[in-house]
């Protein structure tokens, strides 16, 4: 009776959040330049509307960041990346 | 001081292959007139635009990468204002990394190529 007690059991086993750790994927593959002129590639840093990501959740440096930006505003000027859409992916 | 830089520009769909082709042998001459040397261009054909410009929803790429002076970009923008195929340029310095990566996917190309005419 005692040992049934102790043991709590859930009807759902309780979710524990694993963080998984943010990288910034320039830092890691040591990537120096990011193209403007592959817009499959920048595609994983816009959201469905076409806008930017924000690094809280893509995990980019700063620095690559600014870099990452610069390429996305490239490539919507020669019409490689909408300025604004829906269901870009 | 020479600089690397790199330009594409769209022209109008409108245009035949020729027309097309003597629109980048034009500014190609812009180019080498005004003492540039070109390192690299390339055709990217007909694509489709993310969003209309000028009403059209095509264009045919260009993209020419050259070693010159920076006083020529300011002469060669002129030129693309004043041309009527042309309906986006765009023309960016390569710094150290630029280039590096130019330089790389370029001999990643012909080695494509030289395997392609080796099979």
């Amino acid at each position: 009776m005692a040992d049934n007690q102790s043991e709590i059991r859930y009807l759902t086993p309780p979710s524990v959040e694993i963080k998984k750790k943010k990288y910034c994927r320039f830092r890691k593959n040591r990537i120096k330049y990011i193209d403007y002129k592959d817009p499959e590639f920048l595609k994983k840093f816009v959201n469905e509307q076409g806008k930017i990501l924000p690094r809280r959740v893509t995990g980019t440096s700063l620095k690559y960041q600014r870099k990452v930006a610069t390429a996305i505003k490239r490539a919507r000027y020669l019409a490689l990346l909408p300025y604004v859409t829906d269901l870009l992916k | 001081m020479l600089n690397h830089y790199e330009t594409v520009f769209i022209t109008t769909p409108v245009l035949s292959e020729s027309q097309m082709k003597e629109a980048v042998e034009k500014f190609k001459k812009v180019l080498t007139d005004t003492g540039a040397t070109i390192v690299h261009e390339e055709n990217w054909g007909l694509r489709k635009l993310a969003y209309p410009i000028q009403k059209k929803s095509t264009g045919f790429y260009y993209l020419i990468e050259f070693e010159s002076e920076g006083s020529l970009i300011e002469k060669l923008e002129t030129e693309y204002r004043r041309d009527e195929r042309i309906i986006r340029f765009l023309t960016v310095k390569l710094d150290k990394y630029g280039l590096e990566y130019a330089e790389k996917k370029r001999s990643k190309k012909t080695e494509e190529t030289k395997n392609v005419k080796e099979d």
